[in-house]
């Protein structure tokens, strides 16, 4: 038995996916960019310490306190342009699992959502 | 050196890594964690944390190539995420259980066999003739792709083993920030029997999804520096962008060879750091 739908290959999705990602990876490489002349501004003069693992402060470890400092410092603004990263292929697969819906393809509307909630799920905490 | 070098340095090298990561198809994120904590010293948790968060951005980038050529099989790639995403997540956790220099060790072994994964002659599977797996019909995996002479179907098999070496390449990616292409992609040709270029693109199509799992985990454990990450990113995201602009036309068979015997010096001299300390 073959499947006579048309796979998930229809022009104008796979074009709005495309362009998403892009848009997404350009966002987060300017606010990258931004927060970097930022910090090197201020601590371009610091010796740099990476040999021993002390973690981040808390400050830069979850979404709400990011999204609360970002405007506060350039190691902020960073770690603001990482977490849009991090974004965009959740919403790729957001995107995807509107794809199938169109398509009213529900099993795979299903595991799109899964997929979904384990992402959502690992960045919430 | 201070900071201003520091970064330069770092955003030098990530170029260099994303350009031949592009050019070969490994990904830059093997050199990157490497020569972060071999050549500038930097604990590996750290390294493994930026590089994590550079591969997010050449996948992503290379994707928004990939999706308009309709390679990539979207069904294939949502149920196997299903196994990374869940893989990412355990081996994301278990980067705070591991020691430095077993994590180092480790990633020095995962280099061998991805640099042996990527030399080896492939061959390719022709399924179209093949009767119809059970389970994959009742997905509905099977599908086409274009080539020459127009599309090409081609039949999904054993998606019970892709479905678990899938799992397994998930745990690595989480556990070394990699994107453990070498392993999807083996799955996905080798026992899926997927054709090369569908495997590829939707590998691709995943990496940037399974790494998102790990990055969520690496944030709040505070792996993720943003002083560290700013150059490798965008030292990794330029240097891509560079390579898949030249990749275009030319035969890569060569440099891939050559890569891999690079990558397999820099595994070798992992294993030995942290088996025998400086690490």
């Amino acid at each position: 038995m073959t499947d006579s739908r048309p796979p998930v290959h229809h022009l104008r999705v796979q074009n709005a996916v495309g362009n998403l990602l892009r848009i997404g990876v350009l966002l987060s490489a300017a606010v990258v960019l931004a927060g970097g002349v930022l910090f090197l501004w201020h601590h371009g003069g610091d010796v740099p310490d990476y040999r021993v693992f002390r973690g981040e402060p808390l400050d830069l470890r979850s979404i709400a306190s990011i999204l609360r400092d970002a405007s506060g410092s350039g190691r902020g603004l960073v770690q603001l342009g990482l977490l849009l990263l991090v974004a965009t292929p959740v919403a790729r697969v957001a995107f995807t699992a509107i794809a199938f819906a169109v398509e009213r393809d529900r099993t795979y509307v299903l595991i799109a959502l899964l997929v979904l909630a384990l992402l959502l799920k690992s960045l919430a905490g | 050196m201070n900071t201003l070098t520091f970064s330069a340095t770092i955003a030098a090298v990530a170029f260099c890594a994303g350009f031949l990561g592009s050019l070969t198809g490994l990904g830059g994120g093997f050199i990157v964690t490497p020569v972060l904590t071999l050549l500038f010293g930097a604990d590996i948790r750290y390294a493994i944390g930026a590089s994590l968060i550079s591969i997010i951005a050449t996948s992503s980038g290379a994707a928004a190539a990939y999706v308009k050529e309709g390679f990539t099989n979207l069904r294939v790639g949502m149920l196997l995420e299903i196994a990374t995403v869940l893989g990412a997540l355990v081996g994301a956790s278990l980067v705070a259980v591991f020691p430095a220099r077993v994590l180092t060790v480790i990633f020095g072994l995962m280099l061998l066999l991805s640099a042996y994964l990527t030399t080896r002659p492939r061959a390719e599977h022709l399924t179209a003739d093949l009767p119809p797996d059970p389970l994959a019909t009742r997905l509905r995996l099977d599908s086409e792709y274009p080539t020459a002479a127009g599309p090409q179907r081609y039949r999904v098999r054993h998606v019970p083993g892709g479905f678990a070496l899938m799992w397994i390449a998930g745990v690595l990616s989480g556990l070394l920030g990699i994107g453990s292409g070498a392993v999807k992609v083996l799955a996905m040709d080798q026992v899926m029997f997927l054709p090369f270029k569908v495997s590829t693109a939707t590998s691709n199509f995943m990496i940037g999804v399974t790494a998102a799992a790990s990055a969520g985990i690496y944030l709040r454990h505070g792996y993720v520096d943003p002083g560290l990450a700013m150059p490798v990113m965008l030292g990794v995201l330029a240097g891509s962008m560079v390579g898949a602009r030249l990749l275009f036309g030319t035969s890569t068979r060569r440099l891939r060879v050559l890569f891999a015997i690079v990558i397999a010096v820099i595994a070798l001299q992992m294993i030995y750091h942290g088996a025998f300390g400086k690490v």
